[in-house]
């Protein structure tokens, strides 16, 4: 089973040299995510599956074992939709719903 | 300011990023307020398209808190093109500033789609006369205060914003009773900026003396308040080298038209981006990085004076009066109603012989945009 990541449109987001400063439309809390939830972050465009955002922008970049990536990378990615600021579904979503 | 927050404003200060920004995307505006400095005129706003392409250069440049203002910035037709662009392909977190006249129901569902981060309306009293007699508008209050209702209604996050005169010194209770009972914050700010063209007389409408006073003894309004009216410390070393403020260290203003100030209250000139990228501007303006080099220390009558640490001075006041690195005499005014005790400027002026020299101010493109003194 695939899982598909995207980022929400609800938040305002902006990298400050690599590190990104994400701040939740929900309630205003700010969190800037580390060089790893920053890659993963950028790369939730919602068509391509979790496992190769991992394969082909975190694996690339750190030498980390594939599956202990993606492992965590699920992790990641179910708390930042946790905190509204990442939307996951096992279905590709479309820009129509991150807008 | 939450920890994250400062923390980030010291990484965006120590990587030249100006993470805040305020745009303005017209001085035209459907209320007339007595104390505003806009001519209300429009003399060549940026197009969508010219708005669009700053949004992306300001994305690129690292500004991440975009607050909209006007003139009332839903006169603009394409205000909402705008705001959709700046909060979903731009990502910026949006704060808007208005009158709120035109936002109904429908307005306020949108804005609750696109997502702000908070409304600031402003209101000056709770008293239809009193406020309406400020914006010259009737029925204006109402219109503003139903607008608050429908945004409230959308679970969104309102302000009222209110600028202490002396028309309405005596409301600001009424107001901020009224923001409480509609679920709304609000904030009061005592200080008025000249107009665009140099002319100081709407400063008489600002109060001082007693009512400033007055103000700053107000325990709802300044909590502690034999902290709040404390006489300074002396300062050390270390507070010779603070920054003014923020203004072209990590905050900027956008006209309408394209030119770059370092605040709305200052009115230097830097660059314009129909001439200049805005990083260019922001990076390399002479005048700009002229701001930046200003700490205390080098201020010519501030830097001995016992309020300098603690002093509100606005370098773009100062601007105003003539030299960025004089003295703002409206927050001389402050620390004296705040503490008893003279400013450096107030002692110097009293010693000086009269006939002041009038300074010429350069013109400018600015509005009324108080700051915020206390919440």
């Amino acid at each position: 089973m695939s899982l598909y990541v995207a980022r929400s449109p609800r938040v305002a987001a902006r990298s400050l040299e690599g590190e990104m400063m994400i701040m939740s439309g929900r309630d205003s809390t700010l969190f800037t995510l580390n060089r790893t939830a920053t890659i993963l972050w950028q790369a939730a465009d919602g068509a391509t599956p979790l496992e190769q955002i991992v394969h082909q922008r975190i694996c690339t970049e750190f030498e980390v074992e594939p599956s202990e990536a993606l492992q965590d990378a699920e992790k990641l990615a179910r708390d930042l939709a946790g905190h509204g600021i990442l939307q996951i579904s096992e279905e590709p979503i479309t820009r129509g719903e991150t807008k | 300011m939450s920890g994250l927050l400062q923390e980030m404003t010291e990484k965006a200060l120590a990587r030249n990023i100006p993470l805040s920004l305020q745009l303005d995307l017209t001085y035209r505006c459907n209320e007339r307020c007595v104390h505003c400095y806009l001519d209300h005129e429009d003399h060549g706003e940026m197009t969508t398209a010219e708005i669009k392409d700053l949004l992306d250069q300001m994305a690129e440049a690292g500004v991440f808190v975009l607050t909209l203002s006007g003139g009332e910035i839903f006169v603009r037709k394409d205000f909402f093109e705008i705001l959709e662009y700046a909060r979903l392909d731009r990502q910026f977190c949006v704060k808007l500033k208005t009158n709120a006249l035109m936002i109904r129901e429908r307005e306020a569902a949108r804005l609750r789609e696109i997502g702000v981060e908070s409304i600031q309306i402003s209101i000056y009293s709770h008293k239809p006369e009193v406020h309406d007699a400020i914006t010259l508008v009737p029925g204006s209050l109402k219109r503003s205060l139903d607008a608050a209702r429908f945004l409230k209604g959308q679970g969104l996050r309102v302000i009222f914003g209110n600028v202490l005169m002396v028309q309405n010194l005596q409301d600001y209770p009424g107001v901020r009773a009224l923001a409480e009972e509609l679920g709304a914050e609000s904030t009061i700010d005592p200080t008025i900026t000249p107009m665009m063209d140099g002319d100081r007389s709407i400063l008489s409408m600002g109060i001082g003396g007693d009512s400033l006073r007055q103000v700053f003894r107000d325990k709802t309004l300044v909590g502690d308040v034999k902290e709040f009216c404390a006489v300074p410390d002396p300062g050390d070393a270390s507070s010779l080298s603070a920054l003014p403020c923020s203004a072209g260290h990590t905050a900027c203003y956008v006209s309408p038209y394209g030119d770059v100030f370092p605040c709305v209250q200052f009115p230097l000139p830097t660059g314009n981006v129909r001439k200049q990228r805005f990083i260019d501007i922001w990076r390399y303006s002479d005048r700009m990085n002229e701001v930046r080099s200003i700490r205390l220390k080098d201020l010519t009558t501030c830097r001995s004076c016992v309020h300098g640490g603690s002093c509100t001075r606005c370098p773009g006041l100062a601007y105003m009066e003539g030299n960025m690195r004089g003295p703002s005499s409206q927050d001389c005014e402050k620390s004296f109603a705040r503490t008893g005790i003279a400013s450096a400027n107030m002692l110097a002026k009293r010693s000086a012989a009269p006939g002041l020299v009038q300074i010429q101010v350069e013109p400018m493109h600015t509005e009324v945009q108080p700051v915020r003194a206390f919440a």
